[in-house]
């Protein structure tokens, strides 16, 4: 311990010997920085341009991410956060801890139209159904599923982001009805899981019949793993988006280094980064550029998303009305 | 029982500065959420449904593990068998792993597609559902039974062969053995032993929900985790850690309350010798005790090998550098957690209220690890920036979450130290160092190498509070684990995860050990 305390003295000595370089520092969930995650190719890619340091630091998921924010209010050290979705977006604006980012993004490759002054989006999925293509009788929608005898674990909205990508799809899909839907469901559900890695790993041992994940997951199978056994089952309803965005902070002390990555962030050389490490689709990408086995994905017939003021007005109805039916 | 109230000496000044530094190191990080949350804070009817949900799976957890400890305890210590020890070890896995690990591994046993519904489907039996109340007490057996095994079974290895024999001498029927030997036994470790499960199972939070099997399993911790992730409602986080603080120290004073000293009497620390009154019966039920409780615990664990053997050997770099780095933090938080132990068990010996210290320092496992770090790190951001201090944090975090395992091994050795060679030390006039050197850490060489084994392993396997505050090149195995199933790689986990239970379980091994070496010349 002593020499990690004496290593964490040195770096913080190299760190103003080298005050010259600026930094950036971006505040992102904790799967975008390992070496098979994104951040290690953008960071290069970034930085042989930038003439800056590019640093990102993992804080947990993408509402841990917000959380700790809000935590450090105005005094944070971050200059960006990168990886927040629009069902948080709203609570994230409500601080006022984040700048217009001044941009008109272009060549946006989005289902649905982008308007936002302070967060520009950087990928997005669709919630899916995963499952084996071995399965019988996969259900069409929601209203089958619940009907059926189709397990499927999922993931609880208090902790996890997919969790609550879930129970907006179900409000988006029904409304009022949303509550008689998941009382349908409540049988067919075999747990309930704190965050989408342990969902996956109950799917992956045999579980439950389906996850709720994306319809991108079964990509990974395919192009990592060489493993086509894995699809995703289309729903009639539509299927509900995530889109993870990026934002500048009011305070930081590299306004044009904010801006210049956020830009940096719809170009090519980071956007062709995301399919094969963050398993989403790219937010600037036209489909043609996606890498091979992206063309035998599902493509949902109606992509539905609730504005970020919307989603944050329902949320808490929502839960209430999950927590009633799965309670019983 | 040397009830003279003796003086205090340096060693125990500094076990009650320890004492009260470790209930600062808790309370000050619940503190600095307090003043950083909007008040007045209130609590719903879902948060006091929480509340009621982990007193009960908690309290029946705890009920459940040291019930079938007993038999199994009880088997180990009358029994001796090749491979004894080798057992004793493994059989203390499930309480070293990643709760993650753990619950994949025992659904691999027990869940919908596990091996017992495939063997019971084979047989044409019905189905066994796991998930409900009644998975979230198997999860918690299976992950503490090891724990409760081998603090009841440091209460029959304590008592000194001589007793034995002459038991063995005056033909000791087994009522005798009972009554004499069995129940003050129990009386000394098991209140001990359920209070130190209740308390982990009352923050228990991922095991609760996946195999509680959905919101109804809602416990304190996940609570927490809504009113701080969900709602950004400081003050309801806040208020929920008091109420887990509230929780420890009513179930402590319980507990504490009904824990009898174990009056063995001196011997001269000779190996132990077989009990009298052995019969058949005996024999077969503690067969059944030791085979039972090696499948429970040993299939799973068997299960997590078969999957995660053929990665191991491609694991990427990164999963080694963390691995090295874990192990580095553990050996520090052990010295650490040693170091804060030995002084305050110490002290304990001389309380006329033992309990109250042991159970100020329990706190350090019931309160909620979210809301410790997250004080935490509003504290040391009020003074520096945290980021790099993440490995440290962490350490001192590990240390102290370890100290309550490391006191309940040794305050009992120490208490039996103290009563048995106390007045010896004391008429030959030795005090302080050397009085500590020959009459007392001799007789706690072994609670110091299991307690030891139980704090490396623990801040091995744990996740803690890196997570918090985390940063590229800077994750422990543990953390590295997760990444890898957070990023599809669940093949990779799985490496990863036997990687963690044969290093953890190593660490274990050679600290347990150590504390047995040269303890008695066989």
């Amino acid at each position: 311990m002593k020499h990690t305390i004496i290593a964490a003295g040195l770096s913080v000595v190299a760190g103003a010997a080298f005050a010259q370089t600026p930094v950036l520092t971006v505040y992102t969930y904790d799967s975008f920085v390992p070496d098979w995650g994104p951040g290690p190719a953008i960071e290069a890619a970034f930085e042989a341009t930038c003439g800056c340091d590019l640093q990102f630091v993992g804080a947990g998921d993408g509402a841990a991410l917000l959380a700790r924010l809000r935590l450090e209010g105005e005094s944070t050290e971050a200059d960006v956060v990168l990886g927040l979705d629009t069902n948080l977006t709203a609570a994230a604006r409500e601080t006022g801890l984040f700048a217009p980012h001044g941009i008109t993004p272009e060549g946006l490759t989005l289902p649905v139209a982008w308007d936002d002054a302070e967060f520009l989006p950087f990928d997005w999925g669709y919630f899916a159904f995963v499952h084996d293509a071995a399965l019988a009788n996969v259900p069409g929608d929601f209203e089958a599923l619940a009907a059926s005898d189709v397990s499927i674990v999922i993931q609880d909205p208090r902790s996890s982001t997919p969790g609550l990508g879930l129970l907006m799809w179900v409000e988006a899909a029904y409304g009022d009805r949303a509550g008689e839907i998941w009382e349908g469901l409540a049988d067919n559900i075999v747990t309930v899981t704190p965050g989408w890695s342990e969902a996956y790993g109950l799917f992956l041992e045999g579980e439950a019949d389906m996850v709720l994940s994306y319809t991108t997951s079964p990509a990974y199978h395919l192009i990592a793993e060489e493993d086509a056994s894995k699809t995703a089952a289309a729903f009639a309803e539509g299927h509900y988006m995530q889109v993870e965005v990026a934002g500048m902070l009011a305070g930081t002390d590299q306004p044009e280094l904010a801006r210049a990555f956020l830009s940096f962030m719809l170009t090519p050389a980071f956007q062709e980064v995301i399919p094969t490490t963050n398993w989403m689709y790219p937010a600037a990408l036209p489909a043609s550029a996606l890498p091979e086995g992206f063309e035998t994905l599902i493509q949902p017939s109606q992509a539905l998303l609730l504005s970020p003021e919307d989603a944050a007005a329902r949320r808490d109805a929502a839960l209430a009305t999950w927590q009633a039916a799965l309670s019983r | 029982m040397a009830s003279r109230p003796q003086p205090l000496g340096a060693i125990h000044w500094t076990g009650a500065v320890l004492a009260a530094l470790v209930m600062a190191s808790v309370l000050g990080p619940l503190g600095a959420v307090m003043l950083r949350a909007d008040w007045p804070p209130a609590l719903g009817p879902a948060d006091w449904a929480a509340i009621r949900f982990t007193l009960l799976q908690a309290a029946l957890s705890a009920l459940v593990s040291v019930t079938l400890a007993i038999p199994v305890a009880r088997a180990l210590a009358r029994r001796d068998f090749a491979g004894r020890r080798v057992l004793v070890t493994l059989m203390g896995a499930p309480f070293l792993l990643p709760v993650i690990v753990a619950v994949l591994g025992l659904l691999a046993v027990f869940g919908r597609a596990g091996w017992l519904n495939d063997l019971l489907a084979a047989l044409g039996a019905g189905r066994v559902d796991v998930y409900g109340l009644q998975g979230i007490v198997l999860a918690h057996v299976f992950l503490n039974l090891p724990l409760a095994v081998r603090l009841i079974l440091q209460g029959w290895q304590a008592v000194p062969s001589e007793r034995i024999r002459l038991a063995t001498s005056l033909g000791f029927s087994t009522a005798d053995m009972r009554r004499q030997f069995e129940r003050p036994i129990l009386r000394a470790t098991l209140p001990g032993a359920a209070l130190l499960i209740f308390l982990i199972c009352t923050t228990s939070f991922a095991v609760a929900l996946i195999l509680g099997g959905g919101p109804a399993s809602t416990t304190v911790e996940l609570a927490i985790y809504q009113a701080f992730r969900f709602d950004f409602d400081l003050g309801r986080a806040a208020l929920l850690g008091l109420i887990q603080v509230a929780i420890c120290l009513g179930a402590g004073s319980l507990a504490f309350g009904a824990i009898r000293r174990q009056e063995v009497g001196a011997g001269l620390d000779r190996p132990a010798l077989p009990w009298p009154g052995d019969t058949g019966a005996a024999r077969a039920l503690d067969a059944v005790a030791i085979l039972g409780a090696a499948a429970f615990l040993l299939l799973p664990l068997l299960a997590v090998l078969l999957k995660g053997l053929p990665a191991l050997t491609g694991l990427p770099p990164v999963v080694w550098e963390a691995a090295l780095r874990s192990i580095v933090l553990a050996l520090a938080s052990t010295a650490l957690a040693v170091a804060l132990a030995l002084p305050i068990a110490l002290l304990v010996t001389r309380l006329r209220r033992p309990g109250l210290v042991e159970g100020l320092a329990f706190l350090t496992i019931a309160v909620s690890p979210l809301v410790l770090g997250t004080g935490l790190f509003l504290l040391i951001r009020g003074v520096t920036n945290p980021i790099p201090l993440a490995l440290p944090v962490t350490g001192l975090v590990n240390a102290l979450v370890a100290l309550p395992f490391l006191l309940r091994a040794l305050v009992p050795a120490a208490v039996e130290a103290e009563a048995t060679q106390g007045r010896l030390a004391e008429a030959l006039g030795m005090r302080g160092l050397a009085r500590l050197r020959h009459a007392i850490l001799p007789r706690l060489r072994r609670p110091l190498g299991f307690g030891a084994g139980l704090a490396a392993a623990f801040s091995m396997g744990d996740l803690g509070v890196i997570a918090l505050f985390s940063t590229p090149g800077q994750g422990t195995l543990p953390l590295e684990m997760y990444r890898l199933m957070g990023s599809y790689r669940t093949d990779d986990a799985q490496g990863a995860a036997v990687l963690l239970m044969a290093l953890t379980l190593a660490l274990f091994w050679a600290f347990d050990r150590g504390g047995r070496l040269d303890a008695v010349a066989r």
